[in-house]
């Protein structure tokens, strides 16, 4: 820090601004660049391992109930998507998006990971997007570098929300990071003040100077003289807020009133879905709060921006064929992904279907994978921005071949 | 090189206006091998006391169950819930007791590297009761073996109950044990907790070891198990007859036995790649995301010429110059972030006892949660990241500003001058704009919290 301030000239300065929180650097209105496009793209990373063919249940496979005496019991004809599928009941309530032709399913995909079946690398190979995992801080994600490629793109164009990092929206291009159970407020001077003090701290300075910004961005604004009483108050009733569990809602909220907006991609994750043992039990949650998230976006999207919306669910890895001794499943390699929304061609399961025989496994315990779930993103993201397929293929997602085009949006 | 005020800044709990900071490596390092002074003055329970409110809590589950509808049973019904609040109060007490810890210590170095082996060595309960066992689990396992051999740590919390219930290794079977074969429900192999010893606590994920090393070390495993009280036991009879092969070597026999492995970890502890690993995660806890490979190194070859013992480690690290560079590169965690505070505030032992549960949830829990640390719960068994960039998000920092505007002035009867509180909490490190800012805001509670969002204050 400079030696040269004095209480008196920085206050002068304050003075001669009106010590107006517009004056503040840290308040300064983010302008709205030109917005890439009408099409919007969620995507929702499921965190822990999404057992794929107990959502997406092959009841038409014969071998399918043999692997699973425990888990593959019921069959109820309300869950029946085709001849051959069903799907877990905790995704009942998105059966009329099925109707409706705004739910799709991927079958036996899976990213490139392979052998190890660790949750942590799993996760950040599927959001790296490459084949081999860069060394730790060096990794970033394939919706950041989706971002120097949409014209008129910047900061707001892309949330990652939430309290957990995410690493697919992690790299060189600016998105923006929020977690909507926060609020702030500091007077206008305590607010200079604080510019004050990160400024030698450039890291650290941009990012409360963001926290400042999207705090202010709920109707509320951040700059306000309050007494220690009523700061408390609000403090606390944050605080309730969060403890209440209402957090996944609000960061649906939060999503669908960006997206309605100005930005054009969201990304969040959703946990639980670790089903190691008693799983006719552990998975109803997490699947359960997955179709909740899914509606209360199209709810609060509205018709024509559900319309332009494409939801894509992905998770690290499936898991074991067999179910484990403990009336759940291992970490496996092929699983399934979801995708909904209104500018999906859906009424569909995509992708082909290996079949259960053990020798037609991977490593003769694991879904063996038919396609790499990259190429499904990469076509999402070319149908919804127009992005070319080289640009997809090469400088995405590292070494990837989409295939022909499987006519994902309409 | 070393410095007072940045040894207890980067090593210890943070400045106190009561008490000094550590004058030498030297003291520092004895600080770990004297009698555990904190432990003594806030006593949290030994697993061994905790276990005994989960066998109560099992049999008035039972018997409100059983006797569903009677008089009987609701008087067990009654018990179940009394044994949860007490459960529940007495954790609310384990995280007093944690902070008071780090309030009061002279010996800072001790609570950071218990709370780094907790992290290495992350486990915690699912259900109830057991949910609140973290801090007894870290009392018992983890804090008497911070200074001694690695494999003694790793053996110690590697089969401690509350690690084999965290990773599903009380529920694997070998399926060709004779327990599973007597039984008529096939029970079977669960790979959780094997694999997570090779990947996070002893090789690494980039360690050489295969997908079959993680199966035979699951079969190693079986038997590892925990009795109905809540004690460790080792089921033989439920142990997948042997031997097995691990990284090329053979362990044990037809018959399982408990020293097979124990032998097993500890020929994985003594692992050059794990040397490297631990090595490695340490350099970047104290000095930076991206240590010197010269730090790393010199941690490496400590641990590799000790076999493991950690306070030669130690020693390796607050001898090497990188550790008093004088820019300070990490982010305090939250838990760091939040107990520094507290110490630079001198948050009495009264007051902090006085504080509802209620007001502490609010105060400490929540905030935590949303500063992206809730106590004692990382997201999976690699524990919390070490990485800055995690850390230094809007919504992180907007969290760690709201507490610091509201929460002191709660816990405290009257702030202090924020321009005395800022030479407390920074001492030689001291920036002048902050001092500036102190003196510049316009109340007290700004002022403080401004001391105590700084990136002097929130890096270490």
């Amino acid at each position: 820090m400079a030696s040269s301030i004095s209480r008196r000239g920085f206050l002068g300065q304050a003075a001669i601004l009106g010590c107006s929180a517009a004056a503040s650097p840290l308040l300064t209105p983010i302008s709205m660049a030109a917005v890439p496009g009408d099409r919007r793209l969620v995507v929702i990373i499921l965190r822990g391992g999404m057992d794929g063919i107990d959502a997406l249940r092959p009841w038409g496979d014969v071998d399918f109930a043999k692997y699973r005496p425990q888990l593959a019991k019921d069959r109820p004809s309300a869950l029946q998507l085709d001849a051959f599928y069903g799907v877990h009941p905790g995704l009942e309530k998105l059966m009329p998006l099925w109707t409706k032709g705004e739910l799709a399913f991927v079958q036996a995909t899976s990213t490139p990971y392979r052998n190890k079946r660790s949750h942590f690398d799993g996760q950040d190979l599927l959001e790296a997007g490459t084949v081999e995992l860069a060394p730790l801080g060096r990794r970033d994600g394939w919706l950041n570098r989706m971002m120097p490629h949409l014209k008129g793109a910047e900061e707001r164009t892309a949330f990652a929300l939430g309290r957990e990092d995410m690493l697919v929206l992690r790299g060189d291009a600016p998105v923006s990071n929020w977690s909507p159970e926060v609020d702030l407020t500091l007077s206008p001077q305590g607010l200079r003040l604080l510019e004050l003090v990160m400024q030698g701290d450039p890291q650290m300075g941009a990012a409360m100077a963001e926290a400042v910004a999207l705090a202010g961005s709920d109707g509320d604004g951040v700059a306000f003289d309050m007494d220690a009483g009523e700061m408390m108050a609000e403090m606390q009733a944050d605080a309730a807020e969060a403890r209440r569990g209402k957090t996944t809602h609000k960061i649906a909220d939060f999503a669908a009133d960006q997206l309605r907006a100005d930005s054009r991609i969201v990304s969040f994750s959703l946990g639980g879905w670790d089903t190691h043992a008693q799983q006719h039990r552990t998975l109803n949650r997490p699947l359960a709060q997955l179709s909740d998230t899914i509606l209360r976006l199209r709810d609060r999207l509205g018709g024509d921006v559900w319309q332009m919306t494409t939801v894509l669910c992905m998770t690290e890895f499936g898991r074991t064929v067999r179910e484990n001794g403990t009336m759940g499943t291992d970490h496996g390699t092929g699983g399934t992904m979801i995708i909904a929304g209104g500018a999906v061609q859906g009424g569909r399961v995509l992708g082909r279907w290996p079949g259960l025989e053990e020798a037609e496994l991977f490593d003769r315990r694991d879904l063996m994978p038919t396609s790499d779930i990259r190429a499904w993103a990469a076509w999402a993201m070319h149908d919804s921005f127009g992005l070319s397929r080289s640009v997809l293929e090469q400088e995405i997602f590292g070494g990837l071949e989409m295939g022909s085009t499987p006519g994902l949006l309409l | 090189m070393f410095q007072p005020d940045l040894a207890d800044i980067r090593f210890g709990c943070g400045l106190s206006p009561r008490l000094s900071p550590p004058q030498s490596v030297g003291e520092m390092l004895a600080g770990l091998t004297g009698p555990d002074q904190m432990a003594q003055d806030f006593p949290i329970e030994s697993f061994d006391q905790f276990r005994h409110r989960i066998v109560e809590f099992n049999i008035a589950r039972k018997g409100s169950r059983q006797n569903r509808g009677t008089d009987k049973g609701a008087e067990f019904d009654l018990q179940r819930k009394a044994l949860v609040k007490s459960a529940k109060a007495a954790y609310t007490g384990f995280v007093r007791d944690s902070l008071l810890r780090r309030i009061h210590t002279e010996t800072g170095f001790r609570e950071r590297l218990s709370f780094f082996w907790a992290d290495h060595f992350t486990a915690h309960g699912k259900v109830m009761i057991i949910k609140w066992s973290t801090s007894p689990y870290v009392q018992d396992a983890i804090r008497p073996h911070i200074s001694g051999k690695f494999e003694d740590l790793l053996i110690a919390a590697v089969t401690h109950p509350l690690m084999l219930s965290y990773l599903d290794q009380n529920i694997s079977v070998g399926p060709n044990s004779t327990g599973a074969l007597r039984q008529k429900t096939k029970r079977g192999l669960n790979e959780n907790l094997a694999r997570e010893v090779l990947e996070l606590h002893t090789l690494g994920v980039g360690g050489p070891y295969t997908q079959d090393d993680v199966r035979q070390l699951a079969e190693l495993f079986t038997g590892l198990s925990y009795k109905q009280t809540g004690e460790f036991v080792y089921k033989a009879h439920l142990a997948e007859p042997g031997p097995e092969t691990i990284l090329g070597k053979s362990y044990g026999g037809r018959k399982g036995r408990l020293e097979d492995i124990h032998a097993a970890l500890r020929d994985l502890a003594r692992h050059p790649a794990t040397a490297k690993h631990i090595a490695r995660k340490l350099a970047q806890h104290f000095v930076a995301d991206s240590p010197s490979e010269a730090l790393v190194h010199a941690l490496e070859t400590a641990y590799r010429d000790t076999e493991g013992d950690l306070t030669a480690v130690y020693t390796a690290l607050l001898e090497h110059p990188d550790s008093w560079a004088p820019a300070l590169a990490n982010v305090k965690q939250p838990l760091t972030f939040m107990a520094s505070a507290f110490r630079a505030l001198d948050i009495g032992q009264t007051r902090l006892k006085r504080t509802r549960d209620k007001d502490l949830r609010n105060m400490i829990y929540i905030p935590l949660q949303i500063m992206g640390q809730p106590w004692e719960k990382p997201g999976g068994p690699d524990g919390w990241p070490e990485e800055n960039n995690h850390w230094i998000t809007p919504q992180f920092m907007a969290a760690r500003l709201q507490w610091a505007l509201a929460v002191p002035q709660a816990l405290r009867k009257s702030l202090p001058d924020p321009r005395d509180f800022a030479k407390n909490a920074l001492g030689d490190l001291l920036p002048q704009d902050v001092a500036f800012a102190a003196g510049a805001a316009e109340n007290r509670w700004e002022g403080v919290a401004l001391v105590l969002t700084s990136p002097a204050f929130q890096r270490q």
